[in-house]
């Protein structure tokens, strides 16, 4: 599988955001997206995701499993982390694996996949707790346990450390090393090292 | 699955603390209550316009809590995965709307018994009104999921939606409130008021979906 932009241009409320992008990313490959505040890293994330429409350009998914739309095989962790407050940990993990993953919808597989990724971010003791007493950590972990428990080849991750200890940092960094050697991709808005050896760049301009 | 996820997850946050599904009937049970206050002990007077009264507040009260249904999900990033899931946008809206309509328009569908002896209503009134109310509300929640889509796409909740959704709830209030009188004074037969009451359901049913996906895509640059 590969990902790859071409001549991509985004207008935003009348402001060209950037124009004439082009990069590619291949299997178990990163890539991280740097650049000032306003140069684009959201936005590109967003159209990646299939949030945004380009102005102009093509974003294509080429050598294999094709037949799926790009934003149904693409994990996106934005700034939000898309949790109900009144739902507890396990619910909300749970809502989402059966939204966004589906594959296997039977109530032990759901339970199996979602103790494993609340395992994997450290928040197994929590699992009752409703999520409004979370922490923005705690929450910004909830949210990664979503991309663990749904498998999907893409994941867009913004800011991913954002809110989180070094532990979790750490944590964070297995995780995408395990994704990525399972042939997944990482486009990744960052302005810290992510902690990947072989991550590419791609500097946005200033804004 | 995915959007028995959506309506489970809908159902869950509507009944617990902070939900919209009690505030509904509350806000039913207070309009009610306050009409007879406002009119008069008149009780025939009340007998008359007992089906109109109910379905004034049943309109109200469907109403309160549609502003939230997809400005909630916006606000706290929902919104944006559940663009990204493999289930279609509309599919998605109707199993939110269903979800909106088991917590809010059906317990009002259930209150109208109580409420209905405020009014001075017999049973078979009651009964009537209660039947129209459970055919009609589906089609108030579903043309005001085009409402809470705008409400989202707009930026800008509250009194806009009311203001957008009820006049395209003025049909289903006409129709709604006289199939009831057909049956309570006559003299038109109660059939043909409530079949166009049935008809302008299942076309809501349709059209709001699509109309709200539509604005949900449009609304989100």
């Amino acid at each position: 599988m590969r990902l790859e932009g071409r001549d991509l241009a985004c207008v935003r409320g009348g402001r060209e955001v950037f124009t004439g992008l082009s990069f590619t990313v291949a299997a178990g490959e990163a890539l991280a997206v740097t650049g000032p505040n306003g140069a684009g890293k959201t936005t590109l994330l967003r159209l990646i995701a299939g949030l945004l429409e380009p102005a102009r350009g093509q974003l294509e998914l080429t050598e294999g499993a094709c037949d799926t739309a790009l934003a149904e095989q693409a994990h996106y962790l934005g700034h939000r982390d898309a949790l109900k407050p009144a739902l507890s940990v396990r619910e909300n993990l749970e809502f989402w694996y059966a939204f966004l993953g589906g594959q296997d919808a039977s109530a032990a597989s759901t339970a199996e996949a979602t103790t494993c990724a609340l395992d994997a971010v450290g928040l197994a003791p929590l699992i009752g707790l409703p999520a409004a007493y979370l922490s923005a950590g705690q929450r910004r972990r909830l949210a990664i346990a979503r991309l663990v428990a749904a498998p999907r080849p893409i994941w867009l991750l913004d800011e991913p450390t954002a809110a989180l200890d070094a532990a979790s940092q750490d944590r964070l960094a297995d995780l995408m090393r395990n994704h990525l050697a399972g042939g997944g991709i990482i486009v990744a808005a960052t302005h810290g090292p992510l902690g990947l050896p072989a991550a590419g760049e791609l500097r946005l301009g200033a804004a | 699955m995915a959007l028995r996820a959506i309506l489970l997850r809908d159902m869950r946050i509507a009944v617990r603390i902070g939900g919209g599904a009690l505030m509904g009937v509350l806000f039913f049970l207070a309009v009610v209550t306050l009409i007879p206050f406002a009119v008069g002990p008149d009780l025939a007077l009340l007998k008359r316009i007992g089906p109109a009264i109910l379905w004034l507040g049943a309109l109200l009260a469907s109403l309160l809590a549609l502003d939230r249904l997809f400005a909630a999900d916006y606000e706290d990033g929902s919104l944006d995965l559940i663009l990204m899931g493999s289930v279609p946008l509309e599919l998605t809206i109707v199993a939110k709307g269903f979800a909106h309509w088991l917590t809010t328009g059906l317990p009002l569908v259930i209150a109208v018994p109580v409420l209905g002896l405020l009014l001075d209503l017999d049973p078979a009134a009651i009964g009537v009104v209660a039947l129209t109310l459970l055919v009609g509300t589906p089609a108030l929640t579903f043309i005001g999921l085009i409402g809470a889509a705008l409400a989202v796409a707009l930026r800008r909740g509250g009194l806009l939606l009311p203001v957008l959704v009820l006049p395209f709830a003025i049909p289903v209030l006409i129709f709604g409130v006289s199939a009831a009188e057909a049956v309570i004074v006559g003299p038109v037969p109660f059939g043909t008021p409530f079949t166009i009451l049935c008809a302008l359901t299942l076309a809501s049913l349709v059209i709001g979906p699509f109309a709200a996906a539509a604005t949900l895509r449009h609304g989100l640059d």
